[in-house]
């Protein structure tokens, strides 16, 4: 199972200061989150995509890229990647291009944005937003799978003989995830190729995300890929961590009532009850991310929201040591120890290319 | 005979209040009209005093805390809905629309309800035809005709009083009882049965 951490990248005043961070200091932040990932042993360090304020990452692979060249063993995604406004020949360059910068520790989560304006700004309308997922994931699939294509589709302007470079390594396409929170088509598309499909499940009530999560698993075995509990789910989580409960909660309680996403809204306690944000000490942490394997089914990929609301860098780096110290150790232990065998680990570059290996040997004697 | 399923919603303030009066009135009369016409009812009145801060919750984070997700559930399983609001500002109270505002949409698709409103005198009435239809004609509920609006001098024997306000409440509650009778099986649940991918995909490119 992989453990990592995803970002918003909002830039936000830091409540308890009044002081808010420069973009600069806020992309130099992240890195330097990521980076710390990697130390505290942590798998995936994961990027939004964004294009308006008071958000800055607006490139992810340029980020990736960056952190690529100074870390080893790190995981590289993002969460998300919009298929729908960007061009999937864009995305399917950038990617495959990360993916041999990174020597193959890219993957990539496919998702719609949550910002409607976005649309109209690269030219698109939302009302085609599921239509766009599905049309530019299906060439972005073929893009990284044949050397040549031919395409012709509604949103973007058809392409004759186009040859997406670099072809990805091994010519083995990054795994790709898709992300959705409430759109049954997701499932399905995610279910249909076999992919990986990602729940954000942190603003949600546990009996949505199942739903959707079933859902998947379903039609993952319908689609011939395995059996259901053999789907690739990855899920969200959003904590804060002290040795003791209440200091966590008197330190977060001023960043939770001001952040833009619920300030204003619940109460923290309320929050922490019905969603799976978690404030307290690093048991409950743990006591609570076991328990979404007991709602959802033995899963692959738990990415932490870790740096947002204006914490400022100095406590997401004490988080993320407590994070990668005390918290993830017992529950890679503890879902190791639960996992059935015939359930697979999160898809590597390194076992994609094995499997390919594998299927390859087999079609030859066959 | 099968149970036929009636949510009542009461935006009244005070208690006792006089929305949750003509809300009563309207959930009775809706039973006694579909016993009539042999249907089991099953009832729940919802005051939506009590969810205000859940509403708000929903509202800013989407999220339906406390009894909240409960009742959201039972509205989008009903067979009827009566919703009854008193008159703000010359129009449904802020409540009232915000409790509406999170129901996911295709929970009201189709279905049948009376829209009733209360207020201190007579002069607001038509706020059922330019508030409250309007709305539930936007979620593509089926509104009763007969709408259901109670001044205070409706409750004793003013000009318009209380033979006439308990005929136009047993008229909508007919009305409503016969339409949740005939209450169309929803459409089938996506996530039940999602659309298969190859459907997903005609017309678009691949």
């Amino acid at each position: 199972m992989q453990f990592g951490i995803f970002s918003v990248s909002d830039v936000t005043q830091d409540p308890t200061t009044g002081r808010t961070s420069t973009e600069g200091e806020r992309i130099k932040a992240m890195v330097r989150i990521a980076l710390k990932a990697e130390e505290v042993g942590l798998d995936v360090f994961a990027t939004g995509e964004h294009h308006n304020p008071p958000f800055v990452a607006s490139s992810p692979t340029t980020m990736l890229g960056y952190i690529a060249a100074q870390t080893e063993r790190l995981q590289l995604s993002t969460s998300t990647t919009l298929i729908t406004t960007n061009d999937p020949v864009k995305i399917a360059e950038d990617f495959a291009m990360l993916q041999h910068l990174a020597d193959g520790r890219a993957d990539v989560m496919m998702g719609r944005g949550n910002t409607g304006p976005v649309y109209p700004w690269f030219g698109y309308d939302i009302r085609e937003g599921v239509n766009l997922a599905l049309e530019h994931y299906n060439l972005l699939h073929r893009l990284w799978r044949e050397d040549v294509v031919d395409w012709q589709g509604k949103f973007r302007t058809p392409l004759q003989g186009f040859t997406s470079t670099p072809r990805p390594l091994d010519d083995v396409p990054p795994f790709v995830w898709h992300g959705s929170i409430r759109t049954p088509e997701i499932a399905e598309q995610a279910a249909f190729y076999g992919d990986g499909f990602f729940h954000n499940n942190i603003f949600w009530p546990a009996t949505h995300t199942r739903k959707l999560i079933s859902l998947y698993r379903r039609r993952y075995e319908h689609y011939g890929h395995g059996k259901a509990d053999q789907a690739i789910v990855g899920l969200g989580g959003q904590v804060f961590m002290r040795k003791n409960s209440q200091d966590a909660v008197k330190e977060f309680r001023p960043y939770f009532d001001n952040a833009p996403v619920y300030g204003g809204g619940p109460s923290l306690e309320e929050f922490t009850r019905e969603t799976p944000l978690t404030v307290g000490s690093p048991q409950e942490v743990i006591d609570r991310t076991l328990g979404f394997r007991e709602m959802f089914g033995d899963y692959q990929r738990q990415l932490f929201l870790m740096d947002h609301a204006g914490l400022p860098l100095k406590t997401v780096l004490e988080q993320l040591d407590i994070l990668g110290e005390e918290v993830v150790p017992v529950l890679r232990r503890e879902f190791a120890a639960k996992k059935p065998a015939h359930v697979p680990d999160a898809p590597t570059h390194a076992s994609r290319v094995a499997a390919k290996k594998a299927a390859g040997e087999q079609e030859e004697q066959e | 005979m099968s149970t036929r399923r009636i949510v009542a919603v009461s935006a009244g303030m005070s208690t006792p209040s006089s929305t949750r009066l003509l809300t009563d009135r309207l959930t009775q009369a809706t039973e006694k009209a579909l016993s009539e016409r042999g249907e089991q009812v099953q009832t729940r009145v919802v005051e939506l005093r009590e969810l205000a801060h859940d509403v708000m919750n929903a509202m800013t984070t989407r999220v339906p805390t406390g009894e909240l997700g409960g009742v959201l559930e039972d509205l989008g399983a009903a067979d009827g809905l009566i919703a009854v609001t008193p008159v703000f500002n010359a129009s449904y109270s802020g409540l009232f629309k915000s409790f509406f505002d999170i129901v996911e949409p295709e929970d009201l698709d189709g279905m049948p309800l009376i829209a009733g409103a209360t207020g201190g005198t007579p002069r607001h009435s038509l706020v059922l035809e330019h508030a409250l239809r309007p709305m539930f004609s936007y979620t593509r509920s089926v509104v009763v005709p007969t709408g259901v609006y109670a001044a205070s001098e409706d409750w004793g024997s003013g000009e318009s009083g209380g033979r006439e306000l308990g005929e136009r409440i047993d008229r909508a509650a007919r009305q409503l009882a016969m339409l949740a009778t005939e209450r169309a099986p929803r459409g089938a649940d996506p996530f039940e049965e999602p659309t298969p991918f190859a459907d997903l995909m005609s017309g678009l490119g691949r």
